[in-house]
């Protein structure tokens, strides 16, 4: 019986984090737009768009192979695990132990050179130049990522997720420096890889600035239904661990009474809120970045995660 | 008596040797050849894994060969039999491959003899429990290699290659020769047990060690002696090349720890920081230079460059921990290491085997001119992609799992006493964690380029699958890297002889686990679990799927590409090895490589084509080597004077020597 409800538990994470993905995205569209002075899709455009993609007739170029064919599940499939495996609203799920965060970063990474073969697999000029970008991006992303991990396990002792929620929300961590710095990182870092400006523009078509739209111009139909959803996710997935890492109040630990469960998801669903709306904020007041401005953008994030280790060296109490 | 049977098996490779020179001519000589050799490695590996496994009691032996009053020592213990495991596990898989690719050999009789031999010697090396056997056996396999590297030398490039791979090689053997000249002191005891029982001052040891990382890393390949790698490893035959790639560097990770880890005895912790520092600098660069090559052997050969610094920063991290009596966290980072030894040996097979069938099927090594192989070869194809996944270290196969456990050793640095330490090994982390991400980008290129997009030439367009043999030796790893990959704990926990040996301490036992996760400290700490990770994938992307073809239409029209409206039919508009490379040429070229990028462009109304040329130096070349060479030539020809003196200076010079020496000795007293 016990090991049922674990599994039920598990597998409502698994479905609130599919389900809230489409709303998230509409929910920063609208704002986006809001800012912007139009009026902007409805708030469930996102559903109605994968629905709608999901019944149109796919085109599918003669030589396409099978890893292009199987991509969008791969992606999906590989993102809906990491998000999965992130805590929201509840710590240590059945399943939360078999990954720590280092596996979580490179889970993403699967996704990414999935995606970016998928790219190069038609051979057309777009799909390299998306390709090609999108490992640059990845490249100077991971280090800076690794250097957050460092921050927290160096605070916190460990890289396993569900641990590190339950000290920050029972501990006195106390502000840190340390933590600041790993979050503007952290930032930074979900920016560049959600494809979001200044790094990426996921409303743009324009050839030369795009890197996320390049990659998957040649899909339709219910592939890039898919990918579509995959992206929404990846998003989620970045919101929660932000949430999960800098601020777990709420979250479930060891109560797992019907109450306090119902507390953790009332606290993510609003914290999910919040994330989706400062996201367009950011975006609409800075503008998009060069392509070779990356590294300046991305070197910044990978600083900021080098201070917050070296201050933490310097002190444990920073 | 498991030194015996390594030994028997040693000659039994000697003979084949001598049975390929004395056949090799005819038809049926490389089946008989690869055949013998892939039954006599299969024996050996067998041998190796139930002493690892069993209760792994050294075995020593002593024969009278050799120097007269020394004799032959040959010793089995943990260390030696997992790389016995690691030499003749690719040993054995090599065969198989070759079955198959060396029928397509030109020139078998330069191949055939060597190859046996050059198994022979690796396991030798391994075997070898005193000094002597160990330089000379280490001596042979460096030089019955350099007869397959240039076994197409009408090539010009192969016998550059072959004269760089001496030169590097024999400076190697010195080093390690004068740091066994060290080790042995004043009494020169040759054998490995009188070493280790002697006592080294921390200078001697500092010098010894240096020597070792000079003499076995020039082998192994650590920047700045990786310079023969990428030159020697492509000019072999593919199947031998996967073996220098694969497990001749191993051997020289096995003597540089042999020699530091068990010879020296205790290192001082600043050695852990130099080492460490070493592999990461070397893990980057070795990746930089790979993106930049379009010869996919090369640009293997490269990479092996990278994961000997992922190597290197366990072992620096082992010695470090261990210097400050950290068992358990040496252990960890010991394991790692030697978890890396062994995927590397298997993923990086598995690549050259896959470059090496390429070639067979096309006749190309220059990735420019292959393009759309997953539709003409698509075993080999699924085979290179899974080697491509593990070496870019992503879960759930092997290489993350390596990668991981080097991260979790790497998080435990905060617990050293020393301040230089604590502010590297950090950045060695942000260094690996550059070097994977770079390592997936180098192998998105190698294999969108060769095997996906639109056939460049029409030596790819006409490509063929490779024979049974080849695909099978391919399957084969692929399953290795898939097993070791989902099932690490098997793995950690047949090296924990190992550890226990060398550092004094293992890794907590993993294989009864719930679930076969893998906890390398403590479950609140971290753990992971490839199986489970897996099993989820393949889970959750049947569901979607299943979702997918149930509510979604299965209308599909197939149809020609769109590429926004402006498909260009030639196939040169696809992105090539080198237009991938460019973003990251231009933001880690102008610092690390002297990139040179040559543009002609002719103006409007001529009718000649326009060139784009982009030639990548290592810099190690113009840095290091070539002052090194002016140096040498300048002393040269400063010395040659010597040679047309008089008989009267020659005379002052023999007495200004004799009254030297005597001073020497005098202050010497």
């Amino acid at each position: 019986m016990a090991l049922i409800l674990e599994l039920a538990g598990q597998a409502l994470q698994m479905a609130i984090v599919v389900a809230i993905a489409p709303l998230l995205l509409g929910i920063s569209r609208k704002v986006k737009a809001r800012l912007l002075m139009r009026i902007g899709p409805p708030l469930l455009q996102p559903y109605v768009d994968i629905w709608k993609l999901m019944h149109k007739e796919m085109v599918l170029a003669y030589n396409a192979s099978w890893i292009y064919r199987i991509t969008p599940y791969v992606v999906f499939a590989v993102t809906w695990v990491a998000a999965a495996l992130v805590p929201t609203y509840c710590t240590n799920l059945l399943f939360s132990w078999s990954a720590d965060l280092i596996v979580i970063v490179a889970l993403m990474g699967t996704a990414r050179f999935s995606l970016a073969l998928a790219g190069m697999d038609v051979g057309t000029a777009f799909g390299g130049i998306g390709s090609s970008r999108e490992m640059l991006i990845a490249s100077l992303a991971e280090p800076a990522m690794i250097l957050i991990v460092f921050t927290i396990a160096l605070v916190a002792g460990t890289t396993q997720l569900s641990t590190i929620a339950e000290l920050f929300t029972h501990a006195p961590v106390g502000l840190r420096v340390s933590l600041g710095l790993a979050m503007l990182a952290l930032i930074g870092v979900a920016v560049a890889e959600n494809a979001r400006i200044p790094i990426d523009n996921p409303a743009t078509h324009l050839e030369l600035t795009m890197v996320h739209e390049a990659m998957v111009l040649e899909y339709s139909g219910r592939h890039l239904a898919m990918i579509e959803a995959a992206a929404a996710l990846k998003l989620v997935l970045y919101f929660s661990l932000i949430a999960c890492l800098f601020f777990p109040f709420g979250i479930a630990t060891i109560d797992r009474s019907p109450a306090a469960l119902t507390v953790g998801l009332a606290a993510y669903l609003f914290k999910m809120l919040i994330l989706a709306v400062l996201l367009p904020i950011g975006e609409t007041s800075i503008a998009k970045m060069r392509v070779f401005r990356y590294p300046i953008f991305l070197g910044s994030a990978f600083a900021a995660a080098a201070l917050a280790v070296f201050l933490l060296f310097v002190s444990r109490g920073f | 008596m498991p030194a015996l049977a390594g030994l028997w098996c040693v000659a039994a490779l000697f003979a084949v040797g001598i049975l390929g020179l004395v056949f090799g001519r005819s038809r049926a000589a490389t089946t008989l050849v690869y055949g013998a050799s892939l039954a006599i490695t299969l024996a050996a590996l067998a041998l190796a894994l139930a002493f690892l496994i069993g209760d792994g009691r050294p075995s020593s032996l002593t024969l009278p060969l050799g120097l007269p009053w020394i004799g032959a020592h040959f010793r089995v213990d943990a260390l030696a039999a997992f790389f016995l495991i690691v030499v003749n596990l690719g040993g054995a898989i090599a065969s198989l491959y070759a079955l198959g690719y060396g029928q397509h050999e030109s020139s078998p009789l330069r191949v055939l003899p060597y190859y046996p031999v050059f198994l022979g010697a690796m396991n030798l090396v391994v075997l070898a429990d005193d000094a002597f056997v160990f330089l000379l056996s280490w001596e042979f396999m460096s030089l019955v290699s350099w007869g397959m590297v240039v076994a197409h030398h009408r090539i010009p490039a192969n016998v550059r290659a072959g004269y760089i791979y001496l030169v590097m090689a024999s400076f190697g053997t010195l080093c390690l020769l004068l740091a066994f000249g060290v080790l042995a002191g004043i009494a020169g005891e040759y054998s490995f047990a009188a070493m280790r029982s002697m006592p080294l001052t921390q200078s001697l040891a500092l010098i010894a060690g240096t020597l070792t990382l000079i003499g076995a890393g020039s082998k192994a390949g650590i920047v700045p002696l990786h310079v023969w790698l990428p030159l020697a490893h492509p000019a072999a035959p593919s199947h031998v090349s996967a073996l220098l790639s694969g497990v001749m560097t191993k051997v020289g990770v096995y003597g540089f720890i042999r020699i530091v880890f068990d010879l020296i005895g205790e290192p001082t912790p600043y050695a852990g920081l130099i080492v460490a520092g070493i592999g990461g600098v070397t893990a980057v660069l070795g990746v930089l230079y790979a993106l930049m090559q379009h010869d996919i052997k090369r640009l293997l050969a490269y990479h092996t460059v990278e994961n000997i610094g992922i190597i290197f920063i366990g072992l620096g991290l082992a010695l470090a921990f261990r210097a400050n009596s950290i068992g358990w966290a040496a252990a960890l980072a010991l394991t790692a290491a030697l978890f890396h030894v062994f995927n590397h040996s298997v993923f990086k097979s598995l690549l050259f085997f896959g470059a090496g069938s390429v070639l067979v099927a096309t006749g190309e090594r220059d990735m420019e001119r292959l393009g759309g192989l997953i539709h003409r070869m698509p075993h080999t194809a699924f085979a290179f992609l899974i080697g491509c996944m593990a070496i870019s270290a992503l879960p759930p196969l092997n290489g993350f799992v390596s990668e991981w456990l080097t991260f979790q050793a790497i998080l435990v640095s905060p617990q050293l006493p020393q301040w230089g330490l604590k502010l590297v090994i950090p950045a060695v982390g942000a260094l690996l964690a550059l070097s994977a991400a770079l390592a997936a980008a180098c192998f998105v290129k190698a294999f969108g380029v060769m095997f996906l997009g639109r056939p460049r030439t029409d030596a790819a367009q006409a490509a063929v699958e490779v024979d049974d043999w080849q695909r099978a030796a391919m399957l084969v790893l692929v399953a290795l890297c898939v097993l070791a990959g989902v099932l690490p704990g098997l793995v950690v926990d047949a090296l924990a002889p190992v550890a226990h040996m060398l550092v004094g301490d293992a890794m907590p036992q993993q294989t009864f686990l719930p679930w076969l996760s893998i906890v390398p400290i403590a479950k609140s700490r971290s753990s992971y679990n490839g199986l489970l990770i897996l099993l989820f994938l393949a889970g959750s992307a049947t569901l979607t799927a299943m979702t997918i073809h149930r509510f979604a239409t299965r209308a599909t029209r197939r149809s020609a590409i769109w590429d926004c409206g402006f498909p260009l039919a030639s196939p040169s508009a696809q992105y090539t090895s080198s237009s991938f490379a460019m973003p990251i040429r231009r933001v880690f070229g102008a610092s690390v490589f002297r990139v040179r990028e040559i543009v002609d462009m002719p103006p409007p109304g001529a009718m000649r084509a326009g060139h784009f040329q982009v030639r990548v130096f290592d810099p190690a070349w113009f840095a290091l080597y070539g002052p090194l060479a002016r140096a040498v030539r300048r002393a040269a020809n400063f010395l040659n004077r010597l040679q047309f003196l008089t008989i009267r200076s020659y005379l002052t010079l023999v007495f200004c020597a004799l009254i030297l020496l005597l001073l020497v000795v005098a202050a010497w007293r």
